[in-house]
């Protein structure tokens, strides 16, 4: 019988977590920004949260466009068209893997410490005494930090794409040979800036905004102990790279499936 | 003066991102040709183009040697017209060559063979191939093949 009155508890409890993160979110964005002031915060969250990702981006981006020269040309060329691998490496990157791996780089290097940053502010009484001195830390600390998650990731994600395109081009074209002319022809036969590269653009603002969302949330809601605060940052890394994987196949689902 | 600096590598990071977008745009998804180095233009007609497209490969003997520019139709002769640029370093194809549509592998792109002439005159900008043999339709012949044609 303890184990149903248990459920049910933790049934309540994500029901009333997913109220409060909607409520949080709605407080934090709701009301007209002040330009001048909130401007410069922004601006300094986005340096933070952008900038300082662009490295493993970058990295990350190179590499993975290389793996996937590498393994398009060992498989197409079995059948002569390793020609080919332009448009799978553009298509793989701008399509799935830009967005995707973009967002849970993301939520590894900017979400995790979003959450932290939060979460020890909190812990440390500096939200309750913000509230004390009539600044209201939702529109201070929060908003800044949800814009800023929320307008890095399609940067980064567009910049990641170009990366490992590059990436894909330094191994198929200057190393393995492959004819560059089809190389970028067959990329941009097949490449439609609508239906590949905006819909790309598109996944990455869902993905910005869900990512951002779930870590300053967390922070927000966590225990203000040290405890509390390890387990809300483990907790937005999970719960945003399960979102991350489960909006991309519905919004999959909906741009490119044929129904 | 740290804002200052923050202002500036954001704004920066903003800047990566429109070009990113814009690298997407053009060059990924091929909203502007890309100009390519020394060349010069030969023209071919065909009677099939067949999956003949924009920036595919020109070769001779197997080595690359140009790519095509453009493809239109000749609408006097109903025929494909492509526009050809071959490397400037390669400047004596026998005017007597053939250009013939091939494709690489079974299920490859396709692109243009040069089958080299005995002509001791060579091809220079602006000339047309004489003689072309046009893409290999396996449907068309498997057609005329089982009408017994």
């Amino acid at each position: 019988m303890q184990w149903l009155i248990n459920l049910g508890g933790q049934g309540r409890e994500l029901i009333e977590s997913l109220g409060r993160s909607g409520q949080f979110l709605f407080g934090a964005l709701a009301g007209v920004p002040n330009i001048r002031v909130g401007f410069p915060l922004l601006v300094k969250q986005l340096y933070f949260v952008g900038v300082l990702s662009l490295a493993i981006i970058v990295v990350s981006g190179l590499f993975i466009g290389m793996v996937l020269g590498l393994q398009g040309y060992t498989i197409l060329s079995d059948y002569g068209s390793e020609a080919a691998i332009g448009q799978m490496i553009a298509l793989t990157l701008v399509r799935e893997l830009g967005p995707v791996v973009t967002a849970l780089l993301f939520a590894g290097r900017a979400g995790s410490a979003l959450t932290a940053e939060i979460g020890l502010m909190k812990a440390t009484e500096q939200l309750s005494s913000m509230e004390m001195m009539g600044v209201d830390p939702l529109r201070r600390v929060i908003a800044p930090r949800f814009w800023a998650g929320f307008l890095a990731m399609p940067v980064l994600a567009a910049i990641f794409s170009v990366v490992g395109i590059w990436g894909g081009m330094l191994v198929g074209v200057e190393w393995l040979g492959v004819f560059e002319g089809s190389f970028w022809g067959n990329m941009q036969s097949s490449v439609s800036f609508t239906s590949d590269v905006l819909n790309g653009v598109i996944k990455s603002v869902v993905f910005g905004f869900v990512c951002a969302w779930i870590a300053v949330y967390q922070g927000y809601d966590c225990v203000p102990t040290s405890a509390g605060i390890s387990s809300a940052t483990t907790k937005t890394v999970v719960f945003s790279s399960l979102a991350i994987l489960g909006l991309d196949f519905v919004l999959t689902a909906v741009m490119f499936g044929d129904f | 003066m740290a804002q200052r600096k923050a202002d500036l590598v954001v704004g920066l990071f903003m800047v990566a991102g429109i070009a990113a977008l814009l690298f997407l745009a053009l060059q990924v998804s091929g909203l502007t040709p890309k100009s390519s180095g020394e060349s010069y233009t030969l023209y071919a007609n065909f009677n099939d183009a067949g999956g003949l497209t924009r920036r595919a490969n020109v070769s001779m003997a197997g080595v690359t040697i140009g790519s095509i520019r453009d493809i239109t139709l000749n609408r006097e002769t109903f025929q494909a017209r492509v526009v050809i640029d071959v490397n400037s370093s390669i400047d004596n194809i026998p005017a007597d060559s053939a250009a013939v549509i091939r494709t690489s592998g079974l299920l490859g792109e396709q692109y243009i063979d040069v089958s080299v002439g005995g002509d001791t005159a060579s091809l220079s900008d602006g000339d047309t191939f004489y003689t072309t043999q046009s893409a290999m339709n396996l449907e068309r012949l498997i057609t005329n093949f089982a009408s017994g044609q």
